[in-house]
């Protein structure tokens, strides 16, 4: 089986070297035109080896669920890693002197289903891009980009080694960058990239010393040895001393592990990259931003959740960022006109609702919501991508009408919608209610503080609303309605407007088909466990906000149903100023010091070393003044010289 | 007779000597100076010979030797100051600056139009030159004060890029 | 050399002599040295031989004095009065005999003639030369040279050639050095 795994993990990335290498074989010159031959082939050198690890990655999880089926009681058959048998394989151990990395796999109930996630988002997305980016001449670095993104989050998946996951998790982070500024040509693009590269960057060091601290405090690398050591249980063959692990360091580990979580899942401190990482394709978008990469953050929390249960402050931190990041980001998606931008924020506020399932110590509720999260997002961001394609323009103002011209998209796009919200039947519905579940049981006496627990509930419910309201009004504003005249640019001499709103090609269309099944069904997996009073307060709150987006709407369907927010409006677009604080307290002052070094190095140290250049000149030139071939000149230098030495040997002699 | 008496007196005249040669622009008067510091020395070795009763009259002698080794000095001085005459028409000491750096020399290239650049004799000069009158008074006008403007417009000009930023 | 010392306070005649001649020697090298005519440089430079010619014949040296005279004032002053002429060098008095570097010649001559002074006269105070007439006269100095010095005598007539040579050779414009 691990064999099968490493197999998987390097389909993708063998896939991503043949592309990369030979995507301009037999050799065209940079800049041409778009090259069909090419593109197809780097089609089929991408989607082939996806599919093959969709296959393999299905099949470990159907071995891994009827080898241990799912006993525990657990509400999802994925819930409680740690409760169910693992399969792990170590192929290298290198050996460092000190604390011994293990190149190693692991398979347990956890990363056979977030696999499964991966390979079928990351399937639906290479099919997907084939249509959205015909024509695009570079296609095929592109789809090897997402190749390789594939191979690196399924070994974030499969890592039994905390080294081997950072490995992984920095690749992402690195596809993500290129992915992001896909269309460099727009300044703005490369901008979005490098901020989303820097700022998931910060949380990345912090991610790292984390790893380091809690290697070092078990003596080993491995995920199953470190959790061992943190419950000080002597694991079966484990190679370490289960040495027990104090507090404080388990706090400053699991708190610097955050930071890499808070910045790869973009929550509530270094969220500010995600919605900016909309400048990408949008099939990017929903592959990484959306379904897979932002969840890594989350399956890592999850992975090592032993540890952050053990450590109360950390999770009273998680706790709080997760409050405040899932209704900000709310209120900020409500008041958005950028239809990518909606589900940007909708994702960072769906991200910490799994962040507020895991504080409130249900790692099961928060991997259920992950799972379907990953579905009916990747679907709404591949609906979107359809609308955009076919209408033109991020912006809903220039959108409405479209259910007719576009009834597939928008049929799947109001499942999406009413996974978003939670409504009943869809998947969405059954995992927000095990999260409300979750988090409505951690007001009682637990890891989290009163306060922090309360804080937690009160802004899940309110969330709720919220995310019944924005879903309500971008449906609205997308689908019905009347399209608004906008002023196209000029077209070029010749040509008249042409205004072509049809559906996607089927490249397109298929992918968008096939995620709305899981994101429609896939609840039904934890349909035992439905608590029905919290999820008839859930179902009716998120009805609340979204009849009153539809009240404001009836009155005025041209207008905003944002209006409503009132003076709060233009503060929540702003997504609360956050980026302009950072600007100002972080990005102003490093701009201001660099400016100051630049200067100090300009003038300070090339000043010295010109000023010195400068004087050794002046001096030399007096030097030379001297050597002006006046020979008595000399000669006098000469007898008083001679004359300085008899002295000197007179008097002194 | 006290010996401090001659001894001082070809001191002074030695000191006077070396006043001559430094300060002195023509060449022939950088000679004569010469002249006298030789027989500075010559006035010490009859001194001191006198002193020492000396059986072999060892200076004595060496003074007649001084004397004729300078009368050949002369000889040979004299023969150099007409060749550079000849090729350059100046005997100032101060307008000869061959020896002076490359690029810092100012005055002795800039000075007069009648001026080699000191490489070499040149061979035309001294048959078809014609006899300038006045040609120490006339060309040595701009080069009063040859120390201060030996640096300042040559090396800038000649040395492109060392100084500008 | 060990014999008493007589005072500097009562000078013989022979040291007023001299130290006449000395004083006028002194004088006329600093008008060679310090006048603005050419010409009257090379006489000047005549009297100050002639007066060192004196000196020496007080020194006893009466062969020596007489070559001084021949010589120098005969031969030397004569070739450079020759050399001014052939330079056209101008007659008459020249403001600029004098080149820029004089007030550094002048420290440095004066500096020198303290040096020198100081340490004649603090070597040479207590040192007194008796004279003797007849020490230095042709006979005692021949007879000395085609002895004792003969061979540096010979050696400087090779050299006298040599400088003759030499003076032609740099005097005549027709003889090309190899280019």
């Amino acid at each position: 089986m691990i064999a099968l795994a490493a197999l998987a993990v390097a389909l993708p990335f063998l896939s991503a070297a043949v592309a990369l290498l030979g995507s301009r074989w037999p050799g065209h010159a940079r800049g041409g035109p778009a090259d069909t031959a090419a593109n197809r082939r780097a089609a089929w050198i991408a989607v082939v080896p996806t599919a093959a690890s969709t296959a393999l990655a299905a099949w470990l999880a159907y071995t891994h669920w009827t080898r241990f089926g799912h006993e525990g009681g657990a509400p999802f058959p994925f819930a409680d890693a740690s409760d169910v048998p693992s399969v792990t394989g170590t192929l290298t151990v290198v050996d460092t002197g000190s604390v011994p990395i293990s190149l190693g796999l692991q398979l347990d109930g956890l990363s056979t289903a977030i696999a499964v996630l991966v390979t079928v988002v990351a399937l639906a997305v290479q099919v997907y891009s084939i249509g959205y980016l015909r024509g695009d001449r570079r296609y095929p670095s592109y789809s090897a980009f997402i190749s390789l993104f594939t191979a690196a989050m399924l070994l974030v998946v499969y890592a039994a080694d905390l080294l081997v996951l950072y490995v992984g998790w920095e690749v992402m982070g690195l596809c993500s960058y290129l992915l992001i500024g896909h269309w460099w040509e727009d300044r703005a693009n490369s901008r979005a990239a490098v901020k989303a590269f820097l700022v998931t960057r910060i949380g990345d060091v912090g991610f790292l010393f984390g790893v380091f601290v809690l290697g070092t405090a078990a003596g080993s690398f491995r995920i199953d040895d470190i959790l061992a050591a943190a419950t000080n249980i002597s694991p079966v063959g484990a190679t370490a001393a289960g040495t027990s692990m104090p507090v404080s360091t388990l706090t400053v580990a699991t708190l610097l592990i955050l930071a890499g979580v808070a910045g790869k899942s973009a929550q509530a401190p270094l969220h500010t990259w995600l919605p900016d990482a909309m400048a990408g394709p949008t099939p990017i978008s929903a592959l990484i931003h959306a379904a897979t990469m932002v969840a890594a953050g989350i399956f890592v929390v999850v992975r090592l959740h032993t540890l952050f249960v053990l450590a109360d402050l950390t999770l009273n931190v998680l706790a709080v960022l997760a409050a405040l990041g899932m209704l900000g980001a709310a209120l900020a998606a409500l008041a958005q006109d950028d239809l990518k931008r909606v589900l940007a924020y909708s994702t960072i506020s769906q991200l910490a609702y799994m962040a507020a399932a895991l504080a409130a110590g249900s790692d099961g509720a928060a991997v259920f919501h992950l799972i379907t999260h990953g579905a009916f997002k990747a679907l709404l961001f591949l609906c979107a991508g359809a609308v955009i394609h076919a209408v033109g323009s991020n912006l809903m103002s220039a959108m409405g009408g479209l259910r007719r011209e576009l009834p597939v998209t928008f049929a799947a796009m109001t499942i999406g919608f009413a996974a978003l919200m939670g409504l009943p039947p869809t998947s969405g519905f059954f995992s927000k209610d095990e999260i409300l579940i979750a988090v409505e049981r951690a007001v009682s006496p637990g890891p989290l503080t009163d306060a922090a627990a309360l804080l937690l509930y009160g802004s899940a419910l309110a969330t709720v609303a919220v995310t019944g309201a924005y879903a309500t009004r971008a449906w609205l504003r997308t689908f019905f309605g009347e399209r608004p005249a906008v002023a196209l640019p000029e077209p070029a001499p010749g040509t008249a407007h042409v205004i072509d709103v049809h559906e996607a090609p089927a490249t397109m269309r298929r992918p968008i088909l096939v995620l709305a099944v899981p994101a429609l069904l896939l609840g039904f997996a934890g349909a035992a466990g439905v608590h029905w009073g919290t999820a008839a307060l859930s179902v009716a709150v998120a009805l609340l906000g979204a009849g009153a987006v539809y009240a404001m709407w009836r009155s005025d369907p041209r207008s905003d149903p944002a209006r409503m927010l009132g003076p709060f409006r233009l503060l929540c677009e702003r997504a609360f100023y956050v980026d302009s604080a950072y600007r100002t307290l972080f990005v102003a002052p490093v701009l201001a010091l660099a400016g100051l070094v630049v200067r100090t190095d300009d003038r300070a140290v090339d000043g010295a070393v010109r000023g010195s250049g400068r004087a050794a000149l002046g001096l030399s030139g007096l030097m030379r003044s001297a050597q002006n071939g006046n020979l008595q000149l000399y000669l006098t230098g000469l007898l008083a010289g001679v004359l300085l030495i008899a002295v000197g040997a007179v008097v002194f002699g | 007779m006290h010996v401090v008496y001659p001894a001082v007196v070809s001191a002074l005249l030695f000191s006077i000597g070396v006043y001559g040669v430094l300060a002195r622009r023509n060449t022939i008067l950088v000679l004569m100076s010469v002249e006298l510091m030789l027989n500075a020395v010559n006035l010490n070795l009859v001194a001191f010979d006198v002193w020492l009763r000396d059986r072999l009259h060892g200076g004595q002698v060496l003074t007649l030797f001084v004397i004729v080794i300078a009368a050949a000095e002369v000889g040979l001085g004299l023969a150099i100051i007409l060749a550079l005459y000849r090729n350059r028409r100046t005997v100032d000491l101060d307008r000869l600056r061959a020896l002076a750096e490359p690029g810092a020399s100012g005055p002795g290239d800039a000075s007069g139009p009648d001026d080699d650049s000191g490489d070499g004799p040149a061979p035309d000069t001294s048959s078809a030159g014609a006899p300038r009158p006045g040609s120490l008074a006339s060309g040595t006008s701009p080069v009063t004060v040859p120390g201060a403007d030996a640096g300042a417009p040559g090396r800038d000009g000649t040395t492109p890029g060392t100084v500008t930023p | 050399m060990t014999e008493a010392v007589p005072s500097y306070l009562s000078p013989t005649g022979q040291e007023i002599v001299f130290l006449l001649l000395g004083v006028l020697a002194v004088g006329s090298a600093l008008l060679v040295v310090t006048t603005r005519q050419l010409v009257h440089a090379a006489l000047w430079l005549v009297v100050c031989f002639g007066a060192l010619a004196g000196c020496y014949l007080v020194l006893t040296a009466e062969f020596v004095a007489w070559v001084q005279v021949l010589i120098y004032v005969g031969a030397v002053v004569v070739l450079l009065l020759f050399g001014i002429m052939l330079t056209r060098a101008p007659i008459g008095r020249a403001a600029d005999l004098d080149s820029g570097n004089r007030v550094a010649a002048a420290v440095v001559a004066l500096a020198t003639a303290a040096v020198l002074v100081t340490v004649v006269v603090d070597g040479f105070h207590a040192a007194y030369a008796p004279l003797e007439p007849g020490r230095g006269s042709a006979g005692e100095l021949g007879s000395s040279i085609f002895r004792t010095w003969v061979l540096p005598f010979e050696a400087l007539s090779v050299l006298l050639l040599a400088a003759l040579i030499g003076a032609i050779v740099i005097s005549r414009t027709d003889i090309r050095g190899r280019e």
